[in-house]
């Protein structure tokens, strides 16, 4: 929270910058002025404001092309970042949220629900974080209970039974560690869906679009293809954790950030990502309505891909994907 | 905060009272100090509080399967470090040490046994070789006794103590979960029974995959089993957790397992399941669904 700083007059929604965000907010900052000056004293300073936005756009570029592991993961979890809602109603007007587990509760921690993307019926189910305290308490900051993972597989299941192939939007800090979780059975819920999602007979699209929280994550994540935004996250255990645990130290988050080779560019070269979703300049809370629009773009063209396989087919696919993952050495016998 | 450091003198190290290696050993549980030869006759299991002791994988094989029967299969992989990882030392490193330390080539001991006669594959995960974590190696092997048990018709046991995956290996012990899942998936279409045995402790990544999806989940008493760790849990929430949070006897009572099982009763557990689970195994999948559409059809 440290790294996070507040602008704007009160009464106007607040914008949230990160630390390296500054110089491109200052400069961003200066530009308004200067025409606002400009416009109160009827002088052309057209001249002057092509320049400094050629500058941000240079600075842009160098800032956002050279991001450590930890900058990453502070743009992954930007207060301003679009989540999963925010796609939906970007990506569609046609969406029908669909509630509960029907065992105990809603969670609404995870969304799903039937969306139309252009002509293609889909089932699109995705964490959900708040935007604000009163919104994150209700999302619980978009750490799902068991019940929000029961949740998901139920809709998974109605897909499957009416052939709608399935798409994942993945943005958790992880799945929830409190009493009521345990007691419900977190890890059978998480377990149950992995199986599950490996035999699911209908396309899964699978896509990381901010943290991608370890267990809490890959629950909805065993996609036949898995896709990640240029600027999203993907690790076994937050920077956080891992700095407590194996430097005894928390202030070591990044340290633990680069060791866990978690953006995206890493894990398309370790082979884990199939593909990396660019995101508009400066990340996707620059710019939310073009990044949900490449969002659905690359959907369609991804759902058009899958669609062409039958059932059995893509169920063996899918297996023999998660059953290559792993890095080892093998003694010839 | 420098009012709260202490200035003058360190804490001063009094030499840890330790019970004398082999003679006697002290319950983790109850703290009963436990003659070490009647603890061996016991299975490793606390006479007064019935706390089981975490035990070598060797002593756990010996335990549940028909003596001598344990064939050790998959021996050779190693991890390959795929991210090349440094905390404060180098994964690389760890894995020697740990290696020389055990005499394990890795978290997971798999093979071929008999428990009352009857043909089983085995899996046992050794907690002494990086608290039995889940990586690479542990994932493949995991996988590879399901292809086993799947392709020979023979039910399956692992025996879990982990935990969880492995953070120095961050997505492909992740990965790890998915894949086992998987595995299991068509495993359990194909009709071939696994049994899930949980020991203190199970947690994280393998709760939350292969150790939860037995056909029968059995429990040894007392054992931890969760998701989150305790530590975590209370960090997180800020309160003390209830009496037996997350130990065997509350999962019973939550409905996440079939039983809970005392080592001495294991093995005779084990047969009694396996007669009812094992009963239809000769046959393929396909078979036996053909000789369901043959029987006469009751209506």
């Amino acid at each position: 929270m440290d790294d996070r700083n507040r602008t704007g007059n009160p009464g106007t929604p607040s914008r949230q910058y990160l630390d390296f965000e500054k110089p491109i907010f200052d400069l961003e900052a200066k530009i308004a002025e200067l025409k606002q000056v400009a416009s109160v004293q009827n002088i052309s300073v057209d001249e002057e404001v092509q320049r400094l936005n050629e500058k941000a756009k240079k600075l842009r570029h160098e800032i956002y092309s050279k991001l450590t592991a930890w900058q990453q993961v502070q743009l992954a979890r930007h207060p301003m970042r679009p989540y999963t809602l925010d796609y939906i109603k970007e990506m569609s007007s046609e969406f029908v949220e669909l509630h509960g587990d029907r065992a105990f509760a809603d969670d609404p921690a995870v969304v799903g629900g039937f969306l139309m993307v252009d002509d293609k019926r889909v089932m699109v189910i995705g964490h959900q974080k708040g935007r604000n305290t009163k919104e994150n308490l209700y999302r619980n900051f978009g750490m799902p209970h068991p019940e929000g993972y029961r949740k998901a597989l139920r809709l998974m299941k109605l897909a499957e039974k009416f052939r709608i192939p399935v798409v994942t939007l993945i943005d958790t800090p992880g799945a929830y560690p409190g009493i009521g979780a345990e007691e419900r059975g977190q890890f059978e819920a998480i377990a149950r869906n992995l199986r599950e999602m490996s035999r699911l007979m209908v396309p899964i699209l699978s896509i990381v679009i901010g943290e991608g929280g370890s267990g809490g994550a890959l629950a909805l994540g065993v996609g036949d293809r898995i896709l990640m935004l240029e600027h999203a996250i993907y690790s076994v255990i937050s920077p956080e954790g891992c700095a407590a645990i194996l430097w005894k130290d928390q202030e070591k988050v990044k340290d633990a950030a680069e060791a866990l080779k978690l953006t995206s560019k890493h894990l398309q070269d370790l082979g884990i990502i199939d593909r990396v979703i660019s995101e508009p300049g400066g990340g996707a809370h620059r710019d939310p309505k073009a990044m949900a629009a490449e969002l659905r773009r690359i959907i369609y063209e991804e759902l058009n891909y899958l669609a062409h396989l039958d059932p059995e087919t893509l169920i063996e696919r899918r297996r023999k994907k998660y059953q290559a993952i792993g890095f080892y050495k093998e003694d010839s016998p | 905060m420098s009012w709260f450091k202490r200035t003058k003198q360190s804490l001063r190290k009094t030499p840890k009272k330790t019970v004398p290696d082999g003679l006697w050993r002290k319950c983790d549980y109850c703290s009963e100090i436990l003659y070490a030869k009647e603890l061996e006759k016991k299975l490793w299991t606390c006479s007064k509080c019935g706390y089981h002791f975490l035990i070598s994988t060797e002593q756990y094989i010996d335990i549940i399967c028909d003596s001598g029967s344990f064939q050790e299969m998959h021996r050779g992989l190693r991890s390959g470090d795929p991210l090349g990882f440094k905390d404060l030392k180098r994964y690389g490193d760890r894995l020697k040490e740990y290696s020389k330390k055990t005499g394990k080539e890795e978290a997971v001991v798999t093979g071929f046994a008999k428990i009352g006669g009857r043909d089983v594959v085995l899996a046992v995960l050794d907690f002494s070789f990086m608290g039995g974590s889940m990586g690479s190696v542990v994932g493949e092997k995991v996988s590879r006794v399901i292809e086993d048990a799947t392709e020979h018709r023979r039910p399956l046991i692992i025996v879990s103590r982990s935990g969880g995956a492995r953070m120095q290996e961050s997505i492909f012990s992740l990965m790890q979960m998915a894949k086992t899942s998987a595995m299991l998936a068509k495993m359990s279409d194909e009709r071939v029974p696994y049994i899930s045995i949980l020991t203190n402790p199970t947690t994280g990544g393998v709760t939350a995959s292969f150790a939860s999806l037995g056909d029968v989940i059995i429990a040894e008493p007392k054992a931890l089993i969760g998701f989150a760790g305790p530590r975590v849990i209370q960090q997180t929430i800020r309160q003390d957790l209830p009496e037996g949070f997350q130990r065997s006897e509350f999962l019973l009572e939550h409905g996440m397992i079939d039983m809970v099982v005392p080592r001495g009763n294991l093995r005779r557990t084990l047969e009694q399941l396996l007669e009812f689970l094992a009963a239809g195994l000769a046959s393929t999948a396909a078979e036996a669904m053909k000789d369901e559409e043959q029987s006469p059809a009751v209506s």
